[in-house]
């Protein structure tokens, strides 16, 4: 047989066994971790592991609700803050700029997608932490003296700050997928509206926004996952103070993945806290592996149905 | 004035608010770590390694993290590129347009793209441990290796998209092989695509530090050893920032101006080589 001809077969086998391997890669991780936590649910029902807030790895209790709950108040507040925003700045660059802002916008937002979490920790400990510190703590506790904004912890190291910090990180992402959903709502559509008198941003809101309705969910959802997972940002920021359980947004808060990053040194030494710890691993990552499933599943129906219709 | 006209100032005002938060905060970012790391940098840092007690506040500085995180990151960067090229090539010169197959591995790298590198961490901690490897240079850099993966083959996959359909059809016309198309037209053509792609994941291999946390372990001491721990610059800083000394603190801050630097530094430089070496392809 020709030479080329057997090296293009033994290439061509080359590629797919490599696209093979991209394919098993997210259940390659899932097995492994679920391997390695399985000692752990031999001995404990899931429901204590998930529900009980008691953390000893000592005395052999590992319950991961009060990081399960750190995590869901970081992340709730770098959505509420970062959901408006990017949606807003989307919706601005992409249809409002003058294309010499949009030239500028552009490159801004994917370099902020660059930067390294750990540059955005070390600016969360020097801006965000004293800015909580010093006025959002004192204002919000004198005016407003209720859930969820009653604290004893003055630090500025709190799930506000933590939030904050995410927020800005997650702000790429959701501006980016907004801004390509936009782009695929026909030109037409909006020239129609334009037509029948309405302003520029009545057509944005009743027609385009409508459109570009299932879009932009997908990339809320994208961006919540995002957060959900930032590591190292939210350890520098959060305070990650065991034994609390975050009650309001000025507590301190400790999510899962702080807990995995900040164990990596004792891990091994404690019988079942290594199982305990990849066991948060492996939540992590069915969750923002769902997640990311139904953000780029949505996203892709859209795609399809712009191709095919 | 007409309701419909203030509800639309309102919205453009609220736009343009937004818009300048989002701005504003990378220029704020930018210039915090500037105005907080450069009284703090000096030459010392960047060509000596830690002596001992540097963390206490002694002499020394971080050249083992800057070479660590360049080793590291250039060998993860290598890996991903051997993986992620024939993926890339295969969904788009190989297979047809609308394949089943594609779509599927286009959407796995989007899923793998999602995952945080904290779980990327702790699965490179189970493949060194599964391996009988201890943390080291090498466990770090297929950990990282495996987390930029998809971010290399879904931009240079956009790229690939680009290529005009003639040109293969041109070069197979003359009789090339897919594989003779993929080398000698379609990567040439995709060249400053290519490049683009494998610096952004170099910029975020270097970058990511939860990532390397469990598998390439820290070290005072040069990268001398594939098998002997690393250590990496986002780390450094880590560990500087978490001691109580003042001192040390000024230096981590200083550290993070360097790693700042080096990620802009990176970012600016993909945008000019992928326009000079547009030269070389046909528009």
């Amino acid at each position: 047989m020709n030479i080329r001809i057997i090296k293009e077969n033994l290439v061509r086998r080359t590629m797919f066994g490599l696209c093979l391997f991209v394919l098993s890669l997210t259940f390659l991780m899932a097995f492994g971790l679920y391997q390695r936590s399985k000692p752990i649910l031999a001995i404990k029902s899931l429901k204590d592991l998930l529900f009980s807030s008691i953390w000893h790895p000592t005395q052999g209790h590992f319950g991961l609700s009060s990081f399960i709950a750190g995590t869901f108040w970081v992340t709730a507040i770098a959505v509420i803050i970062a959901v408006p925003l990017s949606i807003l700045t989307a919706i601005y660059v992409s249809e409002y700029a003058p294309k010499r802002i949009r030239n500028l916008a552009k490159p801004i937002i994917d370099l902020l997608a660059g930067i390294s979490p750990i540059i955005f920790g070390v600016w969360g400990i020097i801006a965000i932490v004293p800015l909580v510190r010093d006025y959002l703590m004192p204002f919000f506790s004198e005016r407003f003296p209720f859930f969820p904004f009653v604290s004893d912890n003055y630090t500025g190291f709190s799930a506000l700050t933590g939030g904050i910090v995410l927020a800005v990180m997650t702000f790429p992402i959701i501006i980016s997928v907004v801004e390509e959903v936009l782009r695929t709502v026909p030109f037409e559509i909006r020239e129609a509206s334009l037509a029948l008198g309405a302003t520029k941003w009545q057509t944005i809101k009743y027609t385009v926004l409508k459109k570009a309705k299932p879009g932009i969910i997908a990339a809320i959802i994208l961006g919540l996952s995002r957060a959900f997972g930032e590591t190292m940002a939210v350890l520098m920021v959060a305070g990650c103070a065991l034994h609390t359980f975050t009650k309001s947004i000025f507590d301190t808060a400790y999510p899962l993945p702080a807990l995995i990053a900040n164990t990596y040194g004792e891990m091994m030494s404690i019988p079942l806290y290594d199982a305990a710890v990849l066991l948060a691993a492996f939540i992590l990552l069915i969750v923002t592996s769902l997640f990311n499933m139904l953000g780029w599943g949505i996203l892709l129906r859209i795609e399809r149905k712009q191709t095919s219709g | 004035m007409d309701k419909r006209k203030i509800e639309e100032n309102i919205f453009k005002g609220l736009m343009i608010f937004s818009t300048s938060i989002v701005v504003g905060s990378l220029v704020l970012i930018l210039v915090t770590i500037f105005l907080k790391g450069f009284p703090a940098l000096n030459l010392d840092m960047l060509i000596k390694t830690p002596k001992g007690g540097y963390y206490l506040g002694k002499e020394g500085g971080i050249l083992n993290a800057i070479l660590g995180s360049l080793v590291l990151g250039i060998g993860a960067t290598f890996l991903a590129l051997l993986v992620s090229l024939p993926i890339v090539f295969y969904l788009n010169l190989y297979l047809k347009k609308n394949s089943r197959f594609a779509l599927l591995v286009r959407f796995f790298l989007d899923v793998l793209w999602g995952i945080p590198s904290i779980v990327y961490g702790a699965f490179g901690f189970i493949l060194m441990v599964f391996f009988g490897l201890r943390a080291s240079l090498l466990a770090g850099t297929i950990t990282v290796a495996l987390l930029i993966i998809p971010i290399m083959a879904r931009s240079m996959d956009e790229v690939l998209k680009m290529i005009p359909f003639e040109l293969k059809e041109a070069s197979y016309a003359l009789g090339a092989t897919k594989l003779e198309t993929a080398i000698k037209v379609i990567f040439r053509q995709a060249l400053p695509g290519i490049l683009t792609a494998i610096l952004i994941a170099f910029g975020r291999g270097i970058g990511d530090a939860a990532a390397v946390l469990f598998t390439a372990s820290f070290t005072d001491s040069l990268p001398y050893s594939l098998f002997k721990p690393v250590a990496t610059l986002p780390l450094a800083i880590f560990f500087q920032l978490g001691t109580p000394f003042p001192e040390v603190q000024q230096r981590g801050y200083a550290s993070a101006l360097v790693l700042t630097a080096l990620v802009l530094f990176i970012s600016i430089l993909s945008r000019i080589l992928s326009k000079r070496f547009t030269k070389h392809t046909i528009k």
